[in-house]
C-alpha cells in the first residue's frame, strides 16, 4: 500500500482564495531577456481578470521561456519540449472549469511542437497561447529557430539561415484560430491587454510575444522592435475581417504590426464534446455502474 | 479434447469475419466456450483473410492446432488449410465459384459443395448474400440450431429491420437444409451447454476493463492492433461517459492523457510498438512529474512497420527500457480476454496508488481475437470515488514529499492553497527546479540523489503489488514451461493435451512481467525440473530478464517470430522431444 499520506483527510479550507501573484521562485533569466515583460503581462493580465490562482495552470515545454510558470503562484505543469499544447488540451478536457495558459519558446511551439500548434487550433480548443518568440533557441545557446529571419547568423547557421521563417500569425489564420494577436514584451501595458482579452476568449487564443533573447539574438533586439512596431488598434485594422488580417500578417520590414489581427466566434471543443456537457469530466461519476446492458452486448 | 472447430476463408472484403464470428457466436450463446482467431493481412481488399471458431465444453485458451469444418470462399483457402483438416472434416465450396478436387483432401475429409450462389439469386442480384447460404450450412455441420443462427444472424443487424434481414435468414434457412439433405453434423458436434457466454477480444476487454477501473479520458492515435480499443470506448463515449479523442500523433496521445491525469481524471492512451516508440520521452515525463498514466502497448511483429496484422512478444525490451533515465514502471501482460479486463482495472488501481506510468502489454493475438468469459466472472469493483473527494493537508504542502513507499500526497488543479509545479526537470520536494542555478552545488547534489531514491523506492512497493507469478498445475511435473502474455493460452492448450498423452507438464506464468520480486522468482524457476521458455520473438527477452533479475538461465528455450501465434502441437511436440539448448 502506497503512504497514507497521499491520502490524507481534507484541512481546513483556506479561507481567501487569492489571485495569480509571483512565486517564491525568482526568475532565473539573463538580466534584459524579454520574458521578464511577459511574465509580468500575464501576471497582470490574471490580476486583472481576478481569477483565483487555484484555478489558473500554466503549460509550458522546455527553453528559457518555458521556465516561466516556476515564477507565478499558480498551478503549473512544466513539461518536455515541444508538448505544451496536447498537455494543455488534457488539463482542459480534464477539467474544463481551469483557465489554462500555455507559454514557451518560438522553438517550442513552431519547431518541434508545430504539428500540435496546428492541431490545437483547428479544435478550437478554449486556451490561450502565449510563445516568447526571440527567434533564436536560447536556452541551447543560440542555433536558428523556425522563425529566425533569412540569412540570420546562428551558431548553427555560421553562414546565415537559408530558409524561409514560419510566421506563426499567419500558421495561426490558416490553422483556423478564432483569436490571433502578435504582441511585444518591450509594450506590457498593451501586452496586458492582449492576454486578457485572450484569456476572456471564449475558444483558441494565440498571442505570439516579440520577446528578444538579449543574448544570442543581436538581430531582433528591443531597439529593432521599438523602431519598427506600430498597433493595429491605431491604424484603422478591422479585427473581424480575416482577408485584411492576411494582409497584415504579411508586412515584415520597415513596419511590423502588433496587436488583435483576428478574432472570430465559433464553437469551442469542449462545447462539441458532447461528454463534458455533463460537467467538468474530474468530477463526474466513473466506473461502470450499470454493467447489464453493456455485458449483454458481447451475448 | 472434446472440441469442434470452424474455419472459413477467402478474400479480404469477402466478409469472411463476419460469417466466423456468427458461428462463434453461435456456439457461444450455446454455452459453449470459443476461442476465436481473426487472421488477416495489411490489405482492405484482396489477399488471403480466414477466421477460426473453436469451440469445447471447457475452457479454451488458443485457436488449436486444426479444423472439422472448412468453409473455402475461393480456391487458395483449400489449398492453404486443407492439410489441417481432421479425420472427419468436411470442406464446404459452391460448385459455381470453383472445382475441388476431393482426392487433393486428406483421407477421411470430405467435400460438401452448396449452390451458395444461386440460394442468393433466389432474393436478390447482390452475390455477397451467397455468404448467408454458406452459413447455413456450415451451421447444420457444425450442429448449431437453426432457430439460435438466426437469432445471432437478426442480433448482427442490430436495430435493423427489412428485406436484407429476411433474405438473409431466408439463404441461411436454404443452406442450412441443403446441408440437412446432403450431409450429416458432424461427429464433434458439441450441442448447448449451459447459459450463453460472453465473446469479447483482448481489445473489447481492455477498454471494458479500462471503464470499470475509472477511466475517464482515452486519447488514441489509429494503429494496428490497437485501434479497436478506441473503437469501442469511442461508441460507448457518451454512454459510459468518457472523452475519446483521436490525436494527431501518439506524442499528443500521451500528452494528451498525462494532461487530462494532472487535471484528476483517470486517464489512457492505448498504441502499438511504432507509436508507443513515438511516446517514449512522454512516459517518462509521467514518471518524472508522478502523474498516474495507463499506456497500453499491443505488440505486432517488428521491426518497423513489420507485419502489421501479426503477432509478437518483441517489445518487451522496448517497454521495459522506455525513457531516457529511470523512473518506476509497471508491466501487466495478461492472456486471455478475462485476465485483460482485470488487468486493466489493475493498471489504473497501481497507477493512482502509484503515481507512475502502467503499461499493459498487449499483443495482435490477445487484441483481436475472441474468447468466451462468463458473466460472472466479470467482477466489476464499486465506483472509484472522484480525486477530488480526497485533499492533502494544507499547511506547508509538499507536492513530491519524501516519504518511505515514495508516494507523495497529490493535489490537483482547482484545490486552493496547494498549487505546485509539476516539472520534468528534476526537482525538489516543493516541485522547485533543481536543475538550473542549483544543479552541482552539494546540498542539492544529494537532494537530486534523494528525489532519485524517493521515486526508485516505488518500484520496491510495486513489486509487491502487482499480481506475483503463478505456478499452475502439479507442482513437481517433469517440465515447466516458463512464459508471459498471449503466448500463456497456447502452452495452457498443450499442457491439457500433453495430460491426456500422460505427459504432465506445468506452467509458470509471469501476469506481471515487471517489477519481479528476484528472490521468489529465483526458487520458482530452481524448483521447475525441466523450465523451458517460451516466448514470441526472437531473442527471448523474457528470458533475458529473468536471468538479469534472478541469475538463473533457461537454455531450452522455445522462440518464435514468424508472425504467427504458437499452435499447442509446436509446445506438445518440444514437451516430447526433450531438452533443446540455445535452439530457436
Ligand atoms: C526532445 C528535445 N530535444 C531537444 C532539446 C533541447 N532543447 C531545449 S530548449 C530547446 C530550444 C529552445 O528554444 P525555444 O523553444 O525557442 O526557447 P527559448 O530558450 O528560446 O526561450 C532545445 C532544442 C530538448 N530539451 N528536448
Ligand atoms: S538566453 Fe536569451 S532567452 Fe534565454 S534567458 Fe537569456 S536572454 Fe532570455
Ligand atoms: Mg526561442
Amino acid at each position: 500500500m502506497a503512504d497514507s499520506s497521499a491520502r490524507a483527510v481534507p484541512s481546513s479550507p483556506p479561507t481567501a482564495l487569492p489571485v495569480v501573484g509571483k512565486s517564491e521562485t525568482k526568475p532565473t533569466w539573463c538580466p534584459g531577456c524579454g520574458d521578464f515583460g511577459v511574465v509580468a503581462a500575464i501576471e497582470m493580465a490574471l490580476k486583472r481578470l481576478a481569477i483565483p490562482s487555484h484555478d489558473v495552470v500554466l503549460v509550458s515545454g522546455i527553453g528559457c521561456s518555458s521556465n516561466l510558470p516556476h515564477f507565478l503562484s499558480s498551478y503549473g505543469f512544466h513539461g518536455v519540449h515541444g508538448r505544451v499544447l496536447p498537455v494543455a488540451e488534457g488539463i482542459r478536457w480534464g477539467n474544463h472549469g481551469l483557465t489554462v495558459i500555455g507559454t514557451g519558446g518560438d522553438g517550442d511551439g513552431f519547431g518541434i511542437g508545430v504539428g500540435h500548434f496546428v492541431h490545437t487550433m483547428r479544435r478550437n480548443v478554449d486556451l490561450t497561447y502565449v510563445t516568447m518568440d526571440n527567434q533564436i533557441y536560447g536556452l541551447t545557446t543560440g542555433q536558428a529557430s523556425p522563425t529566425s529571419t533569412m540569412g540570420h547568423l546562428t551558431k548553427s547557421t555560421p553562414t546565415g539561415v537559408i530558409e524561409t521563417p514560419i510566421d506563426p500569425v499567419a500558421l495561426a489564420l490558416a490553422s483556423g484560430a478564432t483569436y490571433v494577436a502578435r504582441g511585444f514584451s518591450g509594450d506590457v501595458k498593451h501586452l496586458v491587454d492582449l492576454i486578457a482579452n485572450g484569456i476572456r476568449h471564449k475558444g483558441f487564443a494565440f498571442d505570439d510575444v516579440f520577446s528578444p533573447c538579449v543574448t544570442y539574438n543581436k538581430i531582433n533586439t528591443f531597439d529593432f522592435f521599438r523602431q519598427r512596431v506600430y498597433k493595429l488598434e491605431s491604424s484603422g485594422h478591422d479585427p473581424s475581417d480575416i482577408v485584411q488580417a492576411w494582409q497584415r500578417s504579411l508586412e515584415w520590414g520597415e513596419k511590423i504590426p502588433i496587436g488583435l489581427f483576428y478574432r472570430t466566434e465559433r464553437p469551442t471543443y469542449e462545447e462539441l464534446e458532447e461528454v463534458l456537457h455533463a460537467g467538468p469530466l474530474a468530477l463526474q461519476p466513473t466506473g461502470l455502474r450499470d454493467p447489464g446492458p453493456v455485458l449483454d452486448e458481447f451475448v | 479434447m472434446e472440441e469442434i472447430s470452424v474455419r472459413v476463408g477467402g478474400q479480404a472484403g469477402d466478409g469472411i469475419a463476419s460469417i466466423g464470428e456468427a458461428v462463434a457466436r453461435g456456439f457461444s450463446r450455446s454455452g459453449l466456450h470459443v476461442f476465436a482467431l481473426n487472421a488477416y493481412q495489411s490489405v482492405i481488399r484482396g489477399g488471403h483473410v480466414w477466421f477460426q471458431a473453436r469451440a469445447s465444453g471447457s475452457r479454451l485458451y488458443s485457436q488449436g492446432d486444426a479444423a472439422d469444418v472448412l468453409y473455402a470462399l475461393d480456391k487458395a483457402t483449400v489449398e492453404i488449410h486443407s492439410a489441417q483438416l481432421r479425420p472427419g472434416a468436411v470442406v464446404i465450396h459452391d460448385p459455381e465459384k470453383f472445382a475441388v478436387d476431393a482426392s487433393q483432401l486428406p483421407p477421411q475429409v470430405t467435400l460438401l459443395p452448396v449452390p451458395t450462389l444461386e440460394i442468393a439469386r433466389k432474393y436478390t442480384s447482390q452475390s455477397i448474400l451467397q455468404n448467408a447460404g454458406g452459413l447455413g450450412a456450415v451451421a447444420y455441420v457444425a450442429g448449431l440450431p437453426l432457430d439460435l443462427l438466426h437469432q445471432v444472424l437478426a442480433d448482427s443487424f442490430g436495430k435493423k429491420k427489412g428485406e436484407v434481414v429476411d433474405w438473409n435468414l431466408g439463404a441461411s434457412t436454404d443452406g442450412y437444409k441443403f446441408a440437412e439433405q446432403h450431409a450429416s453434423v458432424s461427429a464433434r458436434a458439441l450441442g448447448r451447454r449451459g447459459s450463453p457466454k460472453l465473446l469479447m477480444t483482448g481489445n473489447q476487454a481492455i477498454a471494458l476493463g479500462a471503464v470499470a477501473g475509472g477511466c475517464k479520458f482515452l486519447a488514441q492515435y489509429p494503429m494496428t492492433p490497437a485501434s479497436t480499443i478506441m473503437h469501442w470506448l469511442a461508441a460507448h463515449a457518451r454512454s459510459l461517459g468518457v472523452v475519446v479523442k483521436q490525436a494527431e500523433d501518439e506524442l499528443a496521445a500521451i500528452h494528451m492523457a498525462i494532461g487530462a491525469s494532472f487535471a484528476g481524471v483517470r486517464s489512457m492512451t492505448a498504441t502499438s510498438g511504432g507509436g508507443f516508440s513515438l511516446m517514449v520521452e512522454a512516459l517518462g515525463m509521467a514518471g518524472m512529474t508522478e502523474t498516474p498514466l495507463v499506456v497500453v502497448e499491443s505488440q505486432r511483429s517488428g521491426p518497423s512497420t513489420g507485419l502489421p496484422t501479426k503477432t509478437e512478444q518483441g517489445d518487451l525490451n522496448l517497454m521495459l527500457g522506455a525513457g531516457q533515465g529511470e523512473f518506476p514502471r509497471a508491466i501487466l501482460a495478461p492472456s486471455h480476454p478475462i485476465e485483460a479486463y482485470s488487468a486493466t482495472v489493475d493498471a489504473f488501481r497501481l497507477a493512482e496508488e502509484w503515481q507512475t506510468p502502467i503499461l499493459l502489454a498487449s499483443d495482435f493475438h490477445l487484441s483481436e481475437n475472441f474468447a468466451t468469459v462468463d458473466r460472472e466472472e466479470v467482477s466489476v469493483p464499486s465506483a472509484p470515488p472522484s480525486l477530488f473527494t480526497v485533499t492533502p493537508n494544507g499547511g506547508d504542502y509538499l507536492r513530491y514529499q519524501i516519504t518511505e513507499s515514495g508516494v507523495s500526497p497529490r493535489a490537483l488543479p482547482g484545490q486552493p492553497g496547494l498549487q505546485f509545479i509539476a516539472g520534468s526537470d528534476e526537482h525538489d520536494e516543493r516541485g522547485h527546479l533543481i536543475s538550473d542555478v542549483r544543479a552541482g552545488i552539494p546540498v542539492w547534489i544529494s537532494e537530486r540523489q534523494r528525489m532519485m531514491d524517493k521515486r526508485m523506492h516505488k518500484l520496491d512497493g510495486l513489486a509487491r503489488s502487482v499480481p506475483p507469478p503463478v505456478l499452475e498445475g502439479a507442482a513437481d511435473a517433469p517440465i515447466t514451461f516458463v512464459t508471459w502474455g498471449s503466448t500463456i493460452g497456447a502452452v495452457r492448450d498443450a499442457i491439457a493435451e500433453l495430460a491426456e498423452r500422460g505427459r504432465p507438464a506445468n506452467l509458470l506464468r509471469f501476469p506481471a512481467v515487471y517489477p519481479l520480486e528476484p528472490a521468489k522468482v529465483r526458487s520458482l524457476l530452481e524448483g521447475a525440473k525441466r523450465p523451458v521458455l517460451v516466448e514470441a520473438n526472437y531473442s527471448g527477452q523474457f528470458g533475458r530478464l529473468l536471468r538479469a533479475e534472478t541469475g538463473f538461465e533457461i537454455t531450452d528455450r522455445l522462440l518464435k517470430y514468424d508472425g504467427e501465434p504458437f499452435s499447442p502441437h509446436e509446445i506438445v511436440a518440444r514437451a516430447m522431444e526433450g531438452p533443446s539448448h540455445g535452439g530457436q
